[in-house]
């Protein structure tokens, strides 16, 4: 029998996402026969799966187009994102496997739900349909519901996953709200057809607005922007450091990615309409970000809220509305996954058993006590702050240049103080390490190979972004192009 | 000169490739990281010399060009020299080997971060004074401040850690707000690099409105008179360079605080001439309330450092009225007392710090009588203080001396006000030499404090004889300068002449390609720099 070549091409187009459900339900078939002892054995199949899902997208590369009717869209500006999803999600898992091994939770599940929810995000980075986005939306947050509370024993972490699913659900269900209000307005659920059918019409109705509205809502939470980030300082607190890790680089791209397309493409006819909703809320989620972030005295919690302020940086070159925007955002995302999931992986792994070091005076004299860790995390904290020559800079740098681009001048000026603000509590965490003294009853554990690897490639990748970032740069234009072609 | 095309890629960045071989060194094994330190710093000042015989004295524009892509073709690797900055990078080649010589022995703890810190500074400030990109220079301006807030919060003194972070604070407030203007910049002009826009604007091919142009020199100016300081935004440097190490003081007082002046005589002034002539008036009155109110402030202090650390304040209030005052001799004068102030209160630093080294103690009351146990000591520091109150022949005197002229000529009670600055430096200086040195001997232990020793002496000597160098033979310097001023006078003046140009969008964006005002060195570079498109 013969399989037509666009069968092929179909399965081409979305064998990333195969490959990583693929090898999800292998270690959940294997999980049950293997021993406690050996359970390690599906990190290594879960970072395979990850790699070979890279690989997939190399592949998908290859061919680009729309798959499935039209329901899953392949072009530069999906493979982008797929790599920044996938690549965190590797790294998450590198990082992950002494933690669990410390908190006896060393399972195949978790990793399976990693693996599931990064074929959900890279479901949504690629989605050109409203319904089908929302099945990836929903695929990643039910895994990550899970995943916030695989540390059972703990309160905390179970209070998180409550949290994070209660309101998740929520807020997934208005984006469906706002898919129906769409397709009642305009007769389709598909991306790109939304957007001729909305230059058919004069005015965009009420409909399509209060639509639009309510996806920002949905997508809003899942990104953490204000006034929707309520809930992410407790469930980035609560859930187990890895996963933080994970929750706060590759959902975030994945969302973003929908985000740049469902406004772009959609309503970029009319970029006037969410222009000032978007405005208003990076504005609002710098502030409460950088300032909730001054208070705090546990670094996983300032972390929390430093991602919130990104966030808002991140709209700063949203708000641009031109496809320098969208390259800018592009290479912040690129530039923040390393930094945030490196950052927050020293932070798993200083934590020791329990996660019970997380305090800012339990970072004292880190610098004297385990140097090439504390230069690390020095890094990823300057990189945070915008320091010249990390990745994190040039990110703001072209965020504000997009922004200013399209003459958003006062924007980027309460951006510019509030990384100034940002300065302060990450240099805080910089003053702990190197200038106090270090506390007698810490005792530092070995660094496993395995995150030494995960720590380097963040590092190194924070550091190559900083200094040449012209290549990946090329390939975030491109991809903002490519997103212009729709 | 042709002969050394990469010349100034070296010397900015040898003391970096310093870092890795101090790493590779055994982190107890103090004496050869000491050792490979000051190597590395002796011979990065060395190089740093070969600039001088290569420069052309008659050449207002940038030498030592080397100019490559980057990033995209928007962003070069863009470095020069020219008669403002040339002395400005031998100063810091000639200040680093000596604060590492000074750190010879009173730094113990964690001796490698130290000296790696050091040379990283080095390497940033040269970067600051040579890169004429002004993406390539933001790097390097915020790369400078990572180390010395790591030099002041791990080897500083008592309340290092509020200084510190008092410190980084305060000048990223500053320069934060002026990556904005660079952007900016970059979106009214297109480009980045500094000779291009310096073009652009004043060929009239891109004009700014007036409000605008007064923004952006706003942006720029706030973050250069944060780190002068100006007053009244001088409040982080008392702390900073009490709680610094000797090292760091003499690195942030020596070149550091030089950065400001530095960026606003290359960069406000001549990029946005109108709003300099708008706004002089009020910076000039702000520089001399620095002057007098930081002579008088010093006058009062108690602990030695920090009175030297005020005399700064009132220093550079001089080179700020100076660059203020539009006039040839007085910004010649100014960047002269850039090389003094650099120098002289480098000495003055390096000397309390000797001071220190023996009686771990700043307070002027705690000294008293100490020209009897230590008169090599003390006789250096008295040569030092009257360098540092610009006594004829030496060299403070040149630099002051030009820019009261200079201010005479614009603004006669402008120079009144700050020549009673000139008289307050003799009565504090003096006056805390004379509680230092003279008298009897106070208290019981200074009575058998060992004099100089040979590496103090060494230290001490040099910057004697750069301080007498500078303050007979300063035609050498000045004559080396000269153009440079008079280019960038000339063409504020010009500006100043033709002020309705401003009013004439017309040209906006008509060519951008006759801009050939480019030097030849870059006009043979890449292509694609006078082509770029104009940001809509």
């Amino acid at each position: 029998m013969q399989i037509p070549a666009e069968q092929i091409a179909n399965l081409e187009r979305l064998a990333p996402e195969i490959v990583l459900c693929f090898f999800g339900i292998v270690i959940m078939v294997l999980d049950p026969f293997t021993s406690a002892a050996r359970k390690r054995i599906f990190a290594w199949l879960g970072f395979a799966g990850m790699i070979l899902a890279l690989s997939a997208v190399w592949l998908a590369a290859h061919d680009p187009g729309l798959a499935y009717s039209g329901l899953i869209r392949v072009d530069t500006f999906s493979i982008f994102v797929h790599l920044i999803i996938f690549g965190a999600g590797a790294l998450v898992i590198l990082g992950s496997i002494q933690y669990l091994d410390e908190e006896g939770i060393q399972r195949g599940e978790y990793y399976a739900l990693v693996l599931f929810a990064a074929a959900g995000m890279g479901i949504l980075a690629g989605a050109n349909e409203l319904v089908t986005a929302f099945i990836g939306l929903e695929m990643s947050s039910i895994s990550s519901y899970i995943l916030a509370g695989f540390r059972k024993s703990a309160v905390k972490s179970t209070e998180a996953s409550l949290k994070y699913f209660i309101l998740g659900s929520f807020a997934t269900a208005f984006f469906l709200y706002g898919i129906a209000m769409v397709y009642g307005a305009t007769g389709t659920t598909r991306i790109d057809l939304v957007q001729s059918a909305l230059k058919e019409m004069a005015h965009p109705p009420a409909l399509v607005i209060l639509g639009l509205g309510l996806m920002f809502v949905g997508l809003g939470f899942k990104v953490v922007v204000a006034p929707f980030q309520i809930y992410a300082p407790d469930v980035y607190e609560g859930a187990p450091t890895p996963v933080t890790a994970l929750l706060a680089s590759a959902p975030k791209a994945a969302t973003f990615a929908l985000m740049l397309r469902i406004f772009y493409v959609s309503f970029g006819s009319g970029s006037n309409i969410w222009f000032w909703i978007v405005w208003g809320s990076a504005i609002l989620t710098m502030c409460i970000g950088n300032f909730a972030a001054l208070v705090q005295s546990n670094v996983k919690r300032m972390l929390a809220y430093s991602s919130i302020a990104h966030a808002g940086y991140i709209l700063v070159a949203f708000a641009a509305s031109t496809y320098i925007g969208v390259a800018a955002v592009l290479f912040y995302l690129a530039a923040y996954a390393l930094m945030k999931v490196g950052a927050f992986l020293v932070v798993a792994h200083l934590g020791q058993q329990g996660e019970k070091r997380l305090e800012i005076q339990d970072y004292a004299g880190l610098g004297n006590k385990q140097p090439v860790l504390a230069v690390c995390f020095s890094l990823f904290l300057l990189s945070l702050l915008g320091l010249p020559a990390t990745g994190g800079f040039l990110g703001k740098f072209f965020a504000f240049q997009a922004a200013l681009d399209s003459k958003i001048v006062w924007l980027v000026v309460i951006a510019a103080i509030n990384s100034v603000v940002g300065a302060y509590y990450y240099l805080r965490v910089i003053v702990a390490m190197y200038f106090w003294e270090p506390s007698k009853e810490y005792l530092p554990t070995r660094v496993a190979p395995a995150l030494t690897v995960a720590l380097v490639i963040a590092a190194a990748g924070t550091l190559y972004l900083g200094l040449l970032p012209a290549r990946v740069l090329f390939l975030a234009r491109t991809a903002a192009d490519s997103l212009a072609l729709h | 000169m042709e002969t050394q095309p990469h010349l100034l890629s070296v010397i900015t960045f040898l003391p970096l490739l310093g870092v890795p071989a101090l790493l590779l060194l055994r982190s107890d094994d103090h004496a050869w990281i000491r050792r490979v330190a000051l190597a590395v710093s002796l011979a990065e000042f060395a190089i740093s010399l070969w600039l001088l015989p290569g420069f052309v004295t008659a050449n207002p524009g940038y030498q030592f060009e080397e100019l490559y892509n980057w990033i995209g073709t928007s962003i070069h690797y863009h470095l020069g020299v020219d008669g403002i900055s040339l002395f400005l990078v031998i100063l810091t080649t000639f200040l680093t080997p000596l604060s590492i010589l000074a750190s010879w022995e009173s730094i113990r703890e964690n001796v490698k971060g130290f000296f790696i810190a050091l040379l990283i500074i080095e390497s940033a400030l040269i970067g600051v004074f040579v890169s004429l990109d002004l993406f390539l220079f933001f790097v390097f301006w915020e790369l400078t401040l990572i180390p010395m807030y790591f030099l002041i919060g791990i080897w500083g003194h008592d309340r290092r850690i509020y200084a510190a972070v008092k410190f980084i604070l305060y000048t990223m407030f500053g320069s934060i707000l002026m990556l904005v203007a660079i952007l900016w910049l970059y979106n009214l002009t297109g480009t980045f690099d500094l000779p291009e826009i310096q073009a652009k604007l004043q060929s009239g091919i891109v004009s700014l409105p007036g409000v605008t142009e007064l923004l952006l020199f706003g942006a720029f100016f706030l973050a250069f008179a944060i780190k002068v300081p100006l007053f009244p935004l001088h409040t982080w440097l008392p702390d900073a360079h009490t709680e610094a190490p000797t090292a760091g003081s003499v690195i942030l007082a020596g070149v550091m605080l030089k950065l400001g002046t530095y960026g606003i005589l290359r960069f406000c002034l001549p990029l946005f001439p109108d709003a300099s002539h708008r706004m002089a008036p009020l910076i000039g009155v702000l520089a001399i309330i620095g002057i007098v109110y930081g002579a008088l402030v010093a006058t009062v202090q108690h602990d030695l450092k920090r009175l030297v650390a005020y005399t700064s304040v009132s220093h550079l209030g001089f080179v700020v009225l100076g660059l203020f005052a539009f006039n040839t001799v007085s910004i010649q004068g100014a960047i002269y007392q850039m090389l003094n102030h650099g120098v002289s209160t480098g000495a003055l630093f390096l000397a309390v710090g000797m001071l220190y080294d023996r009686r771990h103690t700043h307070e002027i009351k705690e000294y008293g009588g100490l020209a009897t146990p230590m008169p090599v000591l003390m006789a250096f520091f008295l040569f030092v203080c009257l360098s540092s109150l610009a006594l004829p022949l030496l060299n403070g005197f040149v630099g002051e001396f030009l820019i009261l002229i200079g201010v005479f000529e614009q603004h006669h009670t402008w120079g009144a006000w700050a020549a009673s600055g000139a008289v307050l430096s003799a009565i504090y200086l003096l006056w805390a030499y004379q509680r230092v040195a003279f008298g009897e001997v106070t208290v019981e232990k200074n009575r058998t404090l060992p004099d100089a020793s040979k590496r103090e002496r060494i230290i001490l000597g040099s910057l004697a004889v750069v301080i007498l160098f500078m303050g007979v033979a300063s035609p050498l310097f000045t004559r080396r300068m000269e153009p440079t001023t008079d280019g960038v006078l000339k063409h504020i003046e010009q500006r100043m002449q033709r002020p309705q140009l401003a009013d004439t969008p017309a040209h906006l964006g008509s060519s951008t390609k006759q801009i050939s005002v480019l030097p030849a060195a870059q006009a043979a570079s890449p292509n694609d720099i006078t082509e770029q498109r104009m940001p809509r």
